[in-house]
């Protein structure tokens, strides 16, 4: 199961635009503490998110990575338990989620593949790469997504596999992606941007002086 | 006989991310030298030093910092790590390796403008880089170089690393503030500018991550010493990031003042064998392309503003002429489209319709009059919006329009072709001989 990005023809970032609201419904409240269970990681988490800042709204997002770690998705469920412990509105918390790309709003598989397409790796071939790793994932449990720059365009055309950067990528690497997931090791070893040196050559130079 | 490397002295160092190594190479001296200085005399020297912002719109650092209001209230320090605009990726290289440099950086410009609260938004797609940051946070708390009166000095600071979850928007200053507010990313108006009412309505500095690394080393070399590297109005070394088609992308420390084709050319190995450069951007994917034409211009901030273009983020994409100019103005309006926040109309609108007319282009529908439509609607978004989103859009297709016309006229023509759309000169010839028709018909 994999899609692309979805992209929104008016150009905003608001899903469900053009869905119409039910207005025979009472907008939700805050949930009641007592009658809405949170999963304790997931409560303390938030409260420590929240301590951390001069007003416990700037927990919004913190709060809600935690979510969806919890639940893979953000769920109803699960924003409905950040927003009983942030003491927010659910609809507040998808108004948010809803606007950044890294929330999901929809059941997503377990794993991520955000491929750039961007212009520098696309420059190199990502959508090549991009089609060749949806063909790959198919009947997979892993979601893949092109996605805007992910600022490594010196390893383009590359991908953030569950959050691991890896690149520059060709064809086959995306059938070896997949393999690497299923066997949950890590991810193309020898194409990690965390091992690779700077591109500097002044800097090799002093560092083997 | 390359640059001074002072962002990058000791980078590739093993274990540089922790604190033992980073110390052993002289790390956290600045701090201890600045606390013993008096507040105004470190803002004094970053001012000397003449260190424009490393984001993108190179605004005088300790200019920035002295429009902070002086005396103990709500302050913020804001480091921006969000490092969203494609090209660039700096940044990354400097969190992901010396964390610690940014740490200390922050220490001293908190302790300059009297700032007891710092945050670092760092985009959430640098998970590792933001494993990293927490680790040395953790491990900068623990020495005393975070905290409580740091040092055993008057000044205290907490840092708090906060994570995005992916929006291009939030890069922009306001945008961002409102994002670590646990708001939707939208930019704000200005003024009040945030050195006035930023964060949680306080008096906010924001720096890039370049930027506040930078100062350690300025208080370490002092200002005026600083000031000696670079040219005139752009002092200093920069970190470049070169992507697309050169055979050795990545970054690159340079002096600034030096000749863009050295760096693309000398340190980047330029294209690849047989292959010329077409165009490239000198300062991101919001830059005015330039051609190769101007490949000997002087990389600082003043040449390139003449050059009609700008430093920006010091990130060079270059394009060779394998590529077509509509494939690259069509993945920018797609990307500019979808990042566009929709608060604005003229970028919420421009950027689709831009993107729009150059998918008529692309299917064959299009004829030259949709070349100076499409001039237009940039010239109508640039200035006209609460962010510079849609100019950022504008600004490189704008370029592209005026400086390819020709082969983007070449690309309607056969594109019509490819459609059957019929030849161009009938078409035109309709609308010459009847001037009240309208936007010319098609199909």
């Amino acid at each position: 199961m994999s899609r692309a990005v979805p992209r929104f023809g008016h150009g905003s970032r608001v899903p469900g635009w053009d869905e119409a609201a039910d207005l025979s419904k009472d907008p939700a409240t805050i949930p009641d503490p007592a009658l809405t269970p949170v999963p304790e990681s997931l409560r303390t988490g938030i409260e420590t998110a929240m301590a951390k800042y001069p007003n416990r709204r700037s927990a919004a997002i913190p709060a809600l990575h935690l979510a969806q770690q919890e639940h893979g998705w953000c769920s109803p469920e699960a924003i409905t338990q950040v927003a009983c412990v942030m003491r927010l509105t659910p609809a507040y918390l998808t108004s948010v989620a809803s606007f950044y790309d890294m929330f999901n709003l929809q059941p997503k598989p377990q794993h991520d593949v955000f491929v750039c397409t961007n212009i520098s790796c696309s420059l190199l071939g990502a959508d090549e790469f991009f089609e060749a790793m949806i063909a790959a994932a198919q009947g997979e449990d892993v979601d893949v997504r092109s996605f805007e720059c992910l600022g490594a365009c010196d390893i383009g055309p590359m991908a953030s596999v569950d959050g691991a950067y890896v690149g520059p990528l060709e064809i086959e690497d995306a059938g070896r992606i997949i393999d690497d997931i299923n066997a949950g090791r890590e991810v193309l070893p020898d194409k990690q941007l965390r091992y690779r040196k700077c591109a500097d050559p002044g800097v090799t130079a002093e560092a083997t002086e | 006989m390359s640059a001074p490397k002072i962002l990058f002295k000791d980078i590739d160092e093993p274990d540089l991310n922790t604190l033992q190594v980073y110390e052993q190479r002289g790390g956290y001296e600045a701090l201890k030298r600045a606390l013993k200085m008096e507040r105004g005399e470190v803002i004094e020297e970053i001012s000397k030093s003449g260190l424009r912002g490393r984001g993108g719109a190179g605004f005088p650092t300790g200019r920035k910092a002295s429009f902070l209001p002086h005396g103990e209230m709500a302050k913020y320090l804001v480091c921006n790590a969000d490092e969203s605009e494609p090209g660039t990726f700096k940044d990354r290289e400097l969190m992901q390796k010396s964390p610690h440099m940014l740490i200390e950086g922050i220490a001293i410009a908190t302790y300059g403008a009297e700032i007891a609260s710092a945050f670092i938004y760092i985009r959430g797609e640098y998970e590792y880089q933001a494993d990293i940051l927490e680790a040395a946070i953790a491990e900068a708390y623990d020495a005393g170089y975070l905290g409580e009166r740091i040092l055993g000095s008057e000044h205290s600071v907490s840092l708090v690393l906060h994570r995005g979850a992916g929006a291009y928007i939030c890069g922009e200053e306001t945008g961002l503030l409102d994002s670590l507010e646990g708001k939707r990313g939208n930019p704000r108006l200005k003024p009040p500018f945030p050195a006035i009412e930023g964060l949680y309505a306080g008096p906010t500095l924001i720096n890039n991550v370049e930027t506040l690394s930078t100062i350690p080393h300025i208080i370490r070399m002092g200002g005026d010493d600083y000031a000696k590297l670079g040219v005139e109005n752009s002092a200093g070394t920069k970190l470049i990031s070169i992507s697309g088609d050169v055979q050795r992308p990545g970054n690159y420390e340079i002096e600034l003042g030096m000749s863009s084709r050295d760096i693309i050319y000398g340190l980047a190995g330029g294209p690849k064998p047989g292959r010329e450069v077409k165009l490239w951007f000198p300062g991101g994917s919001s830059s005015p392309v330039l051609t190769k034409d101007d490949l000997d211009v002087a990389y600082d901030f003043d040449t390139l503003a003449k050059a009609g273009t700008m430093l920006g983020s010091g990130a060079i994409i270059v394009v060779d002429d394998t590529h077509r100019v509509l494939d690259v103005a069509l993945k920018l309006a797609k990307f500019y489209a979808h990042e566009s926040c929709g608060k604005c109309v003229p970028c919420r609108e421009g950027t689709n319709w831009t993107l729009k007319m150059l998918q008529r282009i692309e299917r064959g529908e299009a004829t030259p009059m949709d070349l100076d439509i499409m001039a237009s609607v940039q010239t109508q978004i640039i200035g006209n919006c609460l962010c510079v989103l849609g100019d950022a859009m504008a600004m490189p297709i704008g370029s592209m329009v005026k400086k390819f016309r020709a082969e983007l006229e070449a690309e309607i023509e056969a594109a019509r072709d490819r459609a059957g759309a019929g030849p161009l000169s009938e078409v035109v010839a309709l609308g010459v001989a009847d001037e009240h028709a309208g936007p010319i018909p098609v199909h």
